[in-house]
């Protein structure tokens, strides 16, 4: 058994299959690290990912091309991101309520559309999703070629996107900025800086991250939108971010261990699917998160002034 | 824009709150509505006489009111103390579990002690479920929304597994459902005629419990100033800690109540489809309740004549179920903002 | 220095400038002007609207009439950018650093247009170095702030102010957090700041040190401009009356025999937070009708003994002894007990704001045979009761026991805390800065309250950062610095200059 799991390690297929499901983790978790930087918990994420899932799918079914339904649904994941952002930085709302409310809101309007738009469709139509391109020469390399550089672009765009957004976070006056807003609002402020632009912004592009993360799973991972197809995924990035302790690398590390763990589930199952039930191999990633979230908690370092609202004109 | 507190709250605002934030939801509603190409006051007309039409209806909305009290309640309790509880949906199928196990042939009682007993292990389920989620809480400010959350995807998938497993009912003719409870454990129907049960009442009687919990008793006044300032309560002698933990084993035992309340009262066995989102639903019955626990009686009556009379109006119109669930989805936004409006006057200059 | 007088246009001022919030009106049509060179204090008792006014200089709030010119051209409202480019600079009372972040980044967010490629390190340590040698001002730019003291962080303040070429320096009591020689080297640096032609306003309610370090007073109260004076022209007896009114007398205390000890603390050691805040081997012993006071900077293990004798932590290490019975960290066996507590913080630990006046009054017996039936039902009506009397008792200005506690001014909310914890006839009071932010008739009116309880036979420990308070008050003194607690001594024997030197860690031996 134990040798049968090793062996497992060893092919490249199994790191493959590890690159594919980390691309919407990643994109999901640098979404929500994006919003809790700025101080904005950010709970409509499983909602913004059903809905990007649904958007950029259902673009390309209307016969729109496949980078378009990206934008599209990056669109669509900002427009939430605003609203979410309209309740919890303008108004200083409750950020966990609000954001159960964007993702109800959200997941059932998603199904909603998709009902308007495909009424009688029975069993799920498919779209030509996004399509495996080798990386010439690096392609080439064992294993790691086959793994690495035999993605689709979206994966690309997922792993790319860690360096960029650590280099904006880190290296850039916005990325202070964003920072700033959220370890204290007052102190931007006081630089003559509008704290509620530059949250909303945060949330705005950090939703569009998420509805990215949802799209990949339509237009890359598989090739139609189901019900409840997002299944949780948001929330594991919401206890990756954690796990991640707010830092955009250690967000990739985690989220490849988990996405790793992920693979050897799947494959473990087919190995014991005769002695141990597949539901014990669908929980592991649920539990996994909260394993994630308890090893962490003691060490995070959470933006102090997450879940903070910061009223303009309040008397201090 | 400039937000400023008010210095009074006065009652009548504090009313209209979920009445304007109804009509919004509505309105907001009325746009998904015109896009179906049906007209707006006939469809929602529709939807009214779907829930509220004729005896069947009301006997029907009433009988889906019954499990929105209690994950209502549920949710409305944990809230006051600021204590996130989204996982009354895998606490309701810890409750249905619970009932399932000691209620189909396990213990043998008389009805008069079989079905408080059935409501305690369910109670007890629910609440157990939520041992870990506060304690990592309370002990290692785990933030206990996506700890709960998580814990609904788990339940589910072991309720699945005991279903296709273990607890298959052989008689099911290999639909995954449970066997029955016995004929002790079931709740008996209020009226003739329809579906609804005895569970109703009980989920009046939580309510006014619920009520008389939070509004007379040292528990309550603990709950609320904890939920208020929890730091002020720390400083007061009340144990924080204490306090949370057991706000959300109440609130797991309503939820896992409301589990029992579907098998016991409603189906008679346990099923993969025993809640169509109860357990969400009820965080939006809280909210338009604004966290009242008799308010949660009049919120879930809405709440649940939405989804009856929404799937009455989808038959006779090109309008989606999933309308229901989207006008759920807006009301805690809108209930939100009104509540918000209530305590705070928005000014723009 | 000279001020030039004449018609020259003023860098600065304010006309008619009015500021409401609800019913309260924080500045009402304030006029005032200001010149290059100039240090003009703004006294004023707290709650006069010193720092509203400021804010609305600064762009926080947004004034609800009047104009102010910068060279006599309006100033945009309610924008901290446009303040900050037309040259004005503010240093707040509590400070806008965050303290993950380092030195540099604190002073140079906002200093480059956001949307560029990077941000110029190199340059803004080279900048920051050489404004550090130039003022006197040292800050390792690669610290993180919260590494910092308190004197440290100040200078921050200051240097992201001039970072950005402040030519009017806003400094909102700068000194409440400083000790005497940290607030000497302060006026150090405005002197330099001054020479350069820098114009500084300087809030502050303490005398001495306008008469000292102004040019011109503008003295508020309640929102008004009660009068302009040259400090050359000014006395202290003169500047009083102005900022009160008709003069309150604060108490004094009248000599008193100790008694028996209430508190003992044997060599007692508590880990917190941080190091400073940690204590290391604490001693003191606190008697029957004494006060003793504590001195110290914030953040030198004062909250960590003030949460070990409010029954929220227990020591590490040591004897902690509160009326006969060891420390515990279940607040309700302490206030049964007869300890009174007065939190530091109202807002945040002494209240429940939007819980009802008489919820609030009966917090901590919550649970007693008195107030529970049964343990379980709270008795409203008895409740109610006790709250009402009290209401009288204290001079509670409300409208009534089921009235909201937030709505209460901070006087009035003191004085709810003062009558919960002080009508059970408390043995041992534990007043954590007791009148902090409180006008002129509130402090008299705490104070009072305090020698009264003293006299009754109760032995207390203040908490301030206000010496003056200290001296005034207390029988011993005792200092606290980087969680070490200098021996308690007779406050007749002491000079505010000693205890001074003792908060910054100096002079501990010869004490």
């Amino acid at each position: 058994m134990i040798g049968d799991l090793l062996e497992i390690l060893l092919t490249a297929g199994f790191w493959a299959a590890t690159i594919r499901i980390v691309s919407p983790l990643i994109l999901g978790t640098l979404g929500e690290l994006i919003c809790e930087r700025a101080g904005v918990l950010n709970l409509g994420i499983e909602g913004i990912m059903t809905m990007g899932a649904m958007a950029g799918w259902m673009w390309v079914y209307q016969g729109g091309d496949l980078w378009g339904g990206i934008v599209f649904a990056a669109f669509i994941g900002a427009l939430f991101g605003m609203f979410h952002a309209g309740f919890t930085v303008y108004l200083g709302l409750s950020q966990h309520v609000t954001g159960i409310g964007i993702t109800l809101f959200a997941s059932s309007l998603s199904y909603y559309v998709f009902r308007m738009l495909l009424p009688t469709a029975t069993t799920p139509p498919k779209i030509t999703p996004f399509q495996p391109f080798a990386v010439p020469v690096l392609s080439d390399i064992p294993v790691i070629g086959e793994a690495l550089f035999t993605q689709t672009p979206l994966t690309y765009l997922a792993l790319l996107s860690v360096p960029a957004v650590w280099y904006v976070l880190e290296r850039t006056p916005l990325g202070l900025a964003v920072r700033m807003a959220g370890e204290n609002p007052v102190a931007v402020e006081s630089q003559g800086i509008d704290v509620l632009v530059v949250r909303t912004g945060a949330v705005m592009v950090g939703s569009a991250f998420m509805a990215i993360g949802g799209a990949f799973i339509t237009m890359s991972a598989f090739d139609a939108f189901y019900f409840g197809m997002i299944n949780g995924r948001g929330w594991i990035c919401v206890a990756l971010v954690i796990f991640a302790s707010w830092r955009p690398g250690k967000a990739l590390l985690g989220a490849l261990l988990f996405a790793g763990l992920d693979a050897l589930q799947v494959r473990a199952q087919q190995l014991a699917g005769a002695q141990i039930p597949y539901q014990f191999f669908l929980m592991a990633p649920y539990l996994l998160s909260i394993a994630a979230m308890v090893v962490m908690a003691r060490r995070a370092r959470y933006p102090k002034a997450l879940l903070v609202p910061f009223r303009r004109g309040d008397r201090v | 824009m400039r937000i400023e507190a008010r210095q009074q709250v006065e009652v009548w605002r504090i009313v209209l709150a979920p009445i304007l934030a109804v009509l919004a939801a509505l309105v907001l509603g009325a746009g998904l509505i015109l896009w179906a190409g049906e007209a707006v006051f006939a469809s929602y007309w529709a939807l009214l006489k779907g829930a509220l039409g004729s005896s069947f209806a009301i006997n029907e909305t009433l009988t889906r009111t019954t499990p929105l009290i209690f994950t209502g309640l549920a949710a409305a309790v944990a809230f006051r103390a600021k204590f996130y509880n989204i996982g009354a949906e895998g606490q309701l199928y810890c409750g249905a579990l619970a009932a399932t196990f000691f209620g189909t042939g396990l213990v043998g009682l008389p009805p008069f002690l079989m079905i408080p007993f059935l409501m305690l292990v369910g109670a007890i389920a629910g609440g157990a479920i939520l041992i870990v989620p506060v304690l990592l809480k309370t002990h290692m400010k785990v933030d206990e929304v996506v700890t709960t959350l998580l814990l609904n995807f788990v339940i589910l998938l072991l309720v699945g597994y005991l279903l296709e497993g273990p607890w298959k009912d052989p008689m099911s003719l290999g639909w995954p459902q449970a066997a029955p409870i016995v004929d002790e454990g079931i709740w008996p129907p209020l009226l003739a005629k329809g579906r609804l049960h005895l569970g109703f009442v009980f989920a009046l009687i939580a309510a006014a419990l619920a009520w008389a919990l939070m509004r007379f008793t040292v528990w309550g006044y603990e709950i609320r100033a904890v939920g208020l300032n929890a730091s002020a309560a720390g400083f007061a002698g009340i144990g924080v800690n204490a306090t949370v933990i057991r706000t959300a084993l109440i609130s797991g035992g309503l939820a896992g109540l409301a589990g029992v309340s579907e098998v016991a009262g409603l189906k008679g066995y346990l099923t993969l489809d025993l809640s169509p989102g109860f357990g969400y639903a009820g965080i939006a019955v809280a909210m338009l309740a604004q966290l009242h626990p008799l308010g949660v009686i009049l919120s879930a009556f809405f709440i649940s004549a939405v989804y009856v009379g929404a799937d009455a109006m989808s038959r006779t119109t090109d309008i989606p179920t999933y309308i229901a669930d989207v006008l759920v989805g807006l009301s805690v936004l809108t209930i939100l903002v009104s509540v918000m409006l209530t305590r705070y006057r928005i000014r723009w200059s | 220095m000279t001020v030039k007088t004449g018609d020259v246009t003023p860098l600065l001022s304010f006309r008619g400038v009015t500021k409401r919030f609800g019913p309260l009106t924080a500045n009402d049509a304030i006029s005032l002007d200001l010149k290059a060179g100039e240090v003009l204090a703004l006294l004023g008792e707290n709650g006069a609207g010193k720092t509203t006014l400021m804010n609305i200089l600064f762009g926080h709030y947004m004034a609800d009439e009047g104009a102010i010119l910068i060279d006599g051209n309006p100033l945009p409202r309610g924008s901290t950018d446009a303040a900050i480019h037309a040259g004005i600079g503010m240093v707040h009372q509590h400070f806008t650093l965050a303290e993950n972040l380092t030195v540099l980044e604190n002073i140079t967010l906002g200093t480059e247009p956001l949307f560029s490629w990077r941000r110029n390190i190199r340059a803004a340590r080279e900048k920051i170095s050489s404004m550090a040698v130039e003022f006197g001002l040292d800050a390792d730019p690669d610290k993180l702030v919260g590494e910092l003291s308190v004197g440290e962080r100040q200078r921050v303040e200051i240097l992201k102010a001039l970072y950005r070429d402040a030519r009017i320096l806003i400094l909102d009591e700068p000194t409440a957090v400083l000790t005497p020689q940290e607030s000497d080297s302060l006026f150090q640096t405005l002197k330099k700041l001054t020479a350069r032609g820098l114009a500084v306003i300087f809030i502050s309610h303490k005398l001495n040190e306008i008469l000292s370090h102004t040019d011109r007073v503008v003295v508020l109260r309640r929102g008004k401009v009660a009068g302009t004076v040259k400090t050359s022209d000014a006395d202290r007896a003169g500047l009083a009356r102005m900022m009160v009114g008709e003069e309150v007398k604060r108490p004094t205390a009248e000599a008193m025999e100790p008694g028996a000890p209430v508190v003992r603390l044997a060599a007692v050691s508590c880990k917190a937070g941080s190091e400073a805040q940690s204590l290391k081997s604490v001693s003191l012993e606190i008697r029957a009708h004494e006060i003793v006071g504590l001195a110290g900077v914030a953040g030198n293990g004062q909250r960590t003994l003030a949460s070990l004798l409010s029954g929220l932590a227990v020591a590490d290490s040591g004897d902690v002894e509160i009326l006969g019975a060891p420390g515990t960290d279940d607040p309700t066996a302490l206030v049964a007990r007869g300890v009174a507590r007065i939190p530091e913080d109202r807002h945040a630990t002494g209240v429940v704001g939007e819980m009802p006046l008489w919820e609030n009054i009966i917090s901590e017996e919550r649970r007693s045979a008195e107030i529970a039936r049964a343990g379980i039902v709270i008795d409203k009506g008895r409740a109610l009761e006790r709250t009402r009397n009290l209401i009288k008792e204290f001079d509670i200005r409300c409208e009534g026991p089921e009235a909201e506690t937030r709505l209460l001014s901070g006087g009035n909310m003191q004085k709810l805390i003062l009558a919960r914890v002080l009508s059970r006839g408390p043995r041992f009071i534990l007043a954590n800065q007791p009148v902090r932010g409180l006008d002129e008739g509130a402090i008299a009116y705490v104070q009072r309250r305090l020698l009264e309880a003293r006299k009754e036979g109760a032995g207390i420990l203040l908490i301030s950062e206000d010496l003056d308070e200290l001296f005034a008050l207390s029988d011993r003194i005792a200092v606290m610095y980087h969680g070490h607690l200098s021996p308690a001594r007779p406050a007749s024997e002491l000079t505010v200059g000693e205890v001074g030197l003792m908060m910054s860690g100096q002079g501990a031996e010869a004490a």
